[in-house]
């Protein structure tokens, strides 16, 4: 399977990534390069072969309903680009 | 003095022959001499290093017993440090602080080590060559025009040029043993959950394994005992019992026997590399070891199912980077979307944006069962191969990298060849299994690897066998010229 | 053309789980914004979640409260997409393996009849965060209390066939999760939400039309409006195109997510969220498949509170209500609770449901709080009701001194009855004291009674009693007054 450019500008705006007109021809090129690589899986018969997610054959363990967290607001802020009254700031979300 | 290995170390400061303040400034100063020439860390702690250092010292002195109390070692710069940037070296964490200790950390500073700084990587550890940090190249101690291998590559050159005695690193498809087989040096990544990724940045969350890149098996040994054990903040870390890693390493290898794969011995390996990984074998051979060629038929579709799942996962892992509660955001966005996009697209390199972007296609609507099925189901056959395998054999053997350390920008624009340099070392993180690779030889002066593969939780097998291999080589005391004959100062 | 409608909910209900499905923080309600958002909520860099088992145990007794399949392996996934109250960039949440299986609940209509709603499945995720459009500089604040509080998302089948179906259907869900305790059913503060998926088609078609979502309703009220208001509008839009095959009526429609205002009355497509989403789910590689055996199962069918159904059949034969109320009284939990305290304590059960449908409901109502927080206890209300059957209070004067109860829930009953000097003036010396002061200042009345024709003189009584009334300040006993009355005036006859 191959990948065009319009659906390497797809993609990149679905993982939110801004790829300019100069670098989208490059970025198609290696990514067809990458695709074609992991092509090579088409030719396995996986017929009856169940997935494998995590490598341990383990499942998941519980927590207690406990609260442990206490507020840290300020601290966890500090790496914030834009914070006021407490809250993160982004551009205006519209609906 | 920066000759020691870790155990040297030990035992120097239980014996007193030197202080931790002291063993500690020498590395400080080993470090802020030659780190311009190799670039293996990006954040030196040196006033908080000297700090732990004294502190330490005073705990040596009143009797304390903590294992590695005093030690200096360095964080690959993908485990958070609170209050210590943790980069992940990469633009978008630039100035990222964490207000908590990745596990590992906390464990090591409950066994008392002295953190020197954190270690340079490829950027969130995608790449095999750490050209792909945002803090630029490391250069490989034993050749400085070549790279030390990745991701963990500052961890691997701090380690061989002697900055440091011992390094946390990070595998997630073979990114301890390639720069530990490229740098001289022996690097372990552990099974998967044996060691707790809670705080160590996700890459790919089922593949990432925290583990240590030293000067030998027996450091290996004492450095895992720390990171091992269960932690109830990792849904995905095992609890099970951690043994007594340096208890056996002395134990006899008679009867032991050795898969030899032979995909992993297919046309592309350099054949002087060969040949170092075949003589290494038959060293075991003579410690009592047997050889038996295996197959492990599936070792070629490793790099295609790889490049499948690390960067399906990647690409939501990588989300969280989005300039909102942290990390980069870009000047003046003109609305969310533009704040989303330019800032993710400025605070990721090209290597961390290819992958996501793979990771997205082969996620999306219509892609999903050719891809990520279709490679989940391969990976099923890859740990299905080295289930049977290891019916048959107690450990399987084979060279950690096709060819010795290469030189910057050899792989050139092409990211395939890049992704083949793991070919060997992929399959053991699709399957979750502990490997090992210690030093073997060189190849045009450039040390080249084994790498030994073990069953699930046989990190105490592999400790001991690269240790007997160890007692009876010694490349693994080989030293970089400008290390061995102190001309670098 | 007769058009059906057929309406489809998705119901998220927030878990009252002391702390979050995947971290250690808080989920209590209205703290100041973040306090409650600690680095896993954050999605800082190198956090990892751990699944609160109790959000497990709510879900699954969700589940055996509907009958449905309980799933021994459930898995978690990642649904992809970027939005400012997501802080990981996916929601984590169950999408091929749920928690939750098939089940059904049953509704009950005005019309007594009863239908079944079949349950598609009802999974475990995380919520998000809130944004806040309050204007920081032309920016919106991020609020991320919220995220990761746990939810089960319930999707039903498309089995609803008007809005009052709908809404029962939710008010069953409202029911069923408050019963069983495992959701404050606080509606104005977001603890269940309802998403509704809505098409039409004409009667009788099989094929369904292009249904539209109206997202996040947080009343039933709400919720009927914009149902209303949403088969109008594509009934209109269908007829204004003069569709008049399948396809066509299926093309008239665009397939969108809608929100509704409920201050406003007006609908509105969400059509900036319209491009093409594509959620990329897949599972979450941080978090195991949760595996749980019949022991795990057995053990909480085993201390499965009493359900809705049951508590109504029970009413019905323990206190023998009608069907009437005792749906009305074993809906809630806390109502049901309050009111079978209030039954024990009154020993009235008739009466006891009348107040607490009555007086008890209107003044909820009224001051918009939830029977949890009222400081009145059922024991004062109990005593009330026990005053009026033993006489020493009439109806009239109880409501008086439930309103004082009310206000000041210190006070005992009787300390109230006192003060407002004493129960019901049933002694006739005293009553016929009254009643003669009455007719002696009443010249006019009595005249007008005695010329009255006899079958007017009933309708005349009524005067005498409201001045009797007022003398005694309502505390005179009704009966007595009449029979004294009458007696008296047909005396001067």
């Amino acid at each position: 399977m191959s990948i065009d450019r319009s659906e390497v500008e797809k993609i990149a705006h679905l993982a939110r990534l801004n790829i300019t007109e100069e670098t989208l021809a490059a970025t198609t090129r290696s990514l067809g390069e990458v695709l074609a690589l992991v092509d090579e899986l088409q030719a396995v018969d996986t017929s009856g072969i169940s997935p494998l997610a995590h490598p341990l054959d383990t499942t998941q363990r519980l927590r207690a309903d406990e609260v442990t967290e206490p507020n840290r607001r300020e601290q966890l802020q500090e790496n914030a680009p834009a914070a006021e009254d407490g809250l993160f700031l982004v551009p205006k979300v519209i609906d | 003095m920066h000759k020691q290995t870790l155990t040297d170390i030990v035992a120097g400061l239980r014996s007193k022959a030197f202080s931790s303040e002291e063993i500690t400034r020498h590395y400080l100063d080993r470090i802020a001499k030659l780190d311009d020439t190799y670039n293996s860390f990006i954040t030196v702690t040196a006033e908080q290093a000297l700090n732990q250092a004294r502190m330490a010292d005073e705990q040596l002195a009143n009797g304390e017993q903590a294992p590695l109390c005093g030690v200096p070692i360095a964080h690959k710069d993908i485990f958070c440090t609170t209050g210590v940037r943790t980069s992940c070296a990469s633009r978008m964490l630039d100035n990222f602080i964490a207000p908590y200790d990745a596990t590992v950390v906390e464990n090591f500073n409950a066994a008392g080590t002295v953190m020197l700084g954190k270690t340079n990587m490829d950027e969130f550890a995608m790449g095999s060559s750490n050209e792909t940090s945002w803090y630029g190249p490391v250069k490989n101690p034993w050749n400085t025009g070549c790279v030390p291998g990745g991701s963990s590559g500052g961890s691997a050159a701090a380690v061989a040029a002697r900055l440091a005695p011992g390094a946390t690193a990070t595998d997630t498809g073979g990114s301890i043993r390639q720069p530990a087989s490229l740098c001289g040096l022996t690097g372990l990544k552990p099974t998967y959950g044996r060691v707790s990724r809670f705080g160590m940045i996700a890459f790919a969350s089922s593949l990432d394994q925290g583990g240590t890149l030293t000067q030998t098996a027996e450091d290996s040994a004492l450095m895992l005992q720390v990171m091992a054990g269960f932690d109830p903040k990792d849904s995905t870390c095992v609890d099970k019992a951690v043994p007594d890693y340096c208890a056996t390493l002395n134990d006899s290898l008679e009867g032991l026997t050795i898969g030899i794969p032979r995909e992993y011995f297919s046309e592309g390996l350099n054949p002087d590399a060969e040949t170092a990984v075949r003589n290494a074998l038959a060293e075991l051979e003579k410690l009592g070891a047997t050889l038996k060629e295996i197959t492990l038929p599936h070792t070629g579709l490793a790099v295609p199912a790889y490049y499948v799942i690390a960067p399906a996962e990647c690409s939501a892992n990588l989300s969280r980077f989005d300039g909102v509660r942290f990390g980069h955001r870009c000047e003046e966005p003109k609305d969310l979307e533009d704040m989303y996009k330019r800032s993710r697209a400025e605070g990721f390199g090209d290597e961390v944006k290819r992958r996501i972007l793979v990771g997205t296609y082969c996620l999306s609507a219509g892609f999903y069962d050719a891809y990520y099925r279709k490679a989940q189901q391969v990976r099923q056959l890859i740990k299905q191969d080295f289930v049977e395998a290891f019916s048959e054999v107690d450990v399987i053997m084979g060279p950690t990298t096709t060819a010795p350390a290469f030189e910057f920008g050899a792989k050139g624009d092409d990211p395939v060849a890049m992704y083949l340099e793991d070919i060997y070392t992929i399959s053991t993180n699709l399957a979750g299994l502990p490997g090992l690779s210690a030093p073997c030889g060189f190849v045009d002066n450039k040390p080249v690897g084994l790498q030994m593969i073990g069953n699930y939780f046989a990190e105490a097998k592999l400790l001991n066998i690269a240790h007997r291999f160890q007692q009876a080589t010694d490349w693994h005391q080989q030293l970089p010229a400008v290390v061995a004959n102190g001309t670098e100062g | 053309m007769k058009w059906e409608t057929v309406i489809g909910l998705e119901v998220h209900v927030q878990l009252a789980t002391q702390s979050k499905i995947f971290s250690g923080a808080s989920t209590a309600f209205g703290a100041e914004p973040n306090t409650q958002a600690c680095a896993i909520d954050l999605g800082l860099p190198g956090v990892l979640p751990v699944l609160n088992e109790e959000a497990l145990r709510y879900a699954i007794m969700f589940g055996l409260a509907i009958n449905a399949d309980i799933n021994k392996r459930s898995v978690f996934d990642r649904k992809n997409y970027f939005y400012p109250d997501l802080p990981k960039g996916y929601q984590t949440t169950q999408m091929d393996h749920p928690i939750v299986g098939a089940g059904e609940v049953e509704i009950q209509l005005a019309d007594g009849n009863k239908r079944t709603v079949r349950i598609h499945h009802a999974h475990l995720e995380e919520d998000a965060g809130k944004s806040l459009h309050e204007d920081f500089h032309n920016m919106s604040g991020i609020d991320l209390n919220r995220a990761g509080t746990p939810l089960i998302e319930i999707v039903s089948e498309p089995d609803m066939r008007n809005a009052e179906e709908a809404v029962a259907y939710a008010r069953k869900l409202h029911s069923i999760v408050t019963s069983l305790g495992i959701c404050d059913g606080e509606m104005s503060q977001g603890s269940m939400r309802f998403d509704v998926n809505i098409s039409v088609r004409p009667q009788g078609e099989r094929e369904f039309g292009t249904r539209t979502e109206t997202k996040n309703l947080n009343s039933f009220k709400f919720m009927e409006e914009a149902i209303e208001k949403e088969v109008a509008r594509q009934i209109e839009v269908i007829e204004a195109c003069g569709a008049d095959t399948m396809e066509k009526i299926q093309k008239a429609i665009t397939q969108e997510t809608r929100l509704y205002n409920g201050e406003t009355g007006e609908a509105k497509s969400m059509r900036s969220k319209e491009e093409a989403n594509d959620y990329r789910y897949f599972p979450c590689p941080d978090l195991l498949p949760v595996e749980i055996d019949d022991a795990y199962i057995d053990v909480l069918r085993d201390k499965l509170p009493e359900l809705p159904d049951a508590r109504e059949a029970r009413f019905i034969e323990q206190y023998q209500l009608s069907a009437y109320d005792a749906s009305i009284l074993a809906d809630e939990a806390d109502m049901a609770s309050f009111f079978e305290a209030v039954c024990s304590s009154s020993g009235d059960a008739k009466l006891s449901a009348n107040w607490c449908m009555g007086e008890l409901s209107a003044r909820l109502n009224a001051e918009e709080i939830s029977i949890r927080d009222i400081a009145l206890s059922a024991e004062q209300l109990g005593t009330l009701i026990a005053r009026i059957t033993d006489g020493t209070i009439s109806s009239k004067m109880a409501k008086d001194i439930f309103d004082t109860l009310w206000k000041s829930p210190d006070k005992t009953v009787d300390a109230i009855i006192e003060d407002q000097g004493g129960g019901v003036i049933a002694d006739s010396s005293e009553l016929e004291g009254m009643i003669d002061e009455v007719i002696a200042n009443s010249d006019k009345q009595v005249e007008n009674y005695r010329k009255a024709t006899e079958d007017k003189r009933p309708k005349m009584l009524g005067y005498f009693v409201g001045q009797v009334m007022k003398l005694s300040q309502g505390k005179a006993e009704p009966k007595q007054v009449n029979e004294i009355l009458l007696k008296k005036l047909n005396d001067l006859l």
